[in-house]
């Protein structure tokens, strides 16, 4: 498989548009032949993610490295940080907003979520500065 | 169960879906309101049954492979949200049934849900 790398910018004014890059991403994952059971990993852990970037880090951006054996994907964003990294992957703990409540979302589970379906999820995290979330997907 | 069969059911109203969908086979389901425990919990592809209409709805049920959706208590979506369906080829129908009697009617007929080893 070739090596492909893509960029999304993940705008953080506009909920409506939320799941565009994780629409996108699994298009050409499919495209590349990944397995179903891969490209339903990636595509949840980078939806849940492109939702968080939203929601928590006021829009930012996603980038996918595909190789032959595993896919990166790298959330950055400016936002106000993660206070406590612990305490943020607990199921059921949130900060989020009433509106991102609305649209089902918000309920603690985005971090948990993104843990569950990628096989490595490392976090970074600078108060005030933003956040810097990686999954690692096996493609094998 | 076909979902010709799951529209006299739920006395469900058509709303978008491809030519044929009436044929349409789906073997399971599930109910919810929160996107994010649809991505957690829901195991096998089936439909989606919830009072929420937004696009996040199509999309978390794009992520899932999720071709159905069936919206509950009356909702009315947007024209927004039935052209990002019809664009992923997916099938709208809406009841007025709450989410819990239009589950309730679906199981009572042998649809299961989509988590059964619990």
């Amino acid at each position: 498989m070739p090596n492909v790398k893509l960029h999304y910018d993940i705008d953080g004014n506009d909920f409506t548009v939320a799941g565009q890059a994780s629409s996108n991403l699994k298009k050409v994952l499919k495209q590349l032949g990944v397995s179903t059971e891969v490209i339903r990993k990636a595509a949840i852990s980078m939806y849940e993610g492109e939702i968080n970037t939203v929601i928590h880090g006021k829009g930012g951006a996603a980038d996918v490295e595909i190789s032959t054996d595993k896919l990166i994907i790298t959330f950055t964003d400016h936002g106000p940080g993660i206070k406590d990294i612990s305490q943020a992957m607990q199921e059921g703990f949130s900060t989020a907003t009433d509106e991102a409540r609305e649209l089902g979302f918000g309920a603690g589970m985005g971090l948990p979520n993104m843990k569950k379906y990628s096989d490595a999820l490392n976090i970074s995290s600078v108060l005030g500065e933003g956040t810097t979330v990686e999954i690692i997907i096996h493609l094998t | 169960m076909k979902l010709q069969e799951l529209q006299t059911i739920l006395h469900a109203t058509f709303v978008t879906g491809p030519d044929g969908w009436e044929e349409t086979e789906v073997k399971a389901a599930c109910g919810s309101d929160l996107m994010s425990d649809v991505l957690a919990f829901v195991k096998d592809q089936g439909i989606l049954l919830t009072g929420l209409v937004n696009p996040q709805v199509i999309r978390t049920a794009e992520m899932m492979d999720i071709k159905v959706i069936v919206f509950v208590r009356g909702k009315v979506p947007g024209e927004e949200v039935i052209e990002l369906a019809k664009d992923l080829d997916m099938v709208i129908l809406r009841t007025e049934n709450p989410l819990y009697v239009a589950c309730g009617k679906l199981y009572k007929e042998g649809l299961p849900g989509s988590r059964e080893d619990i």
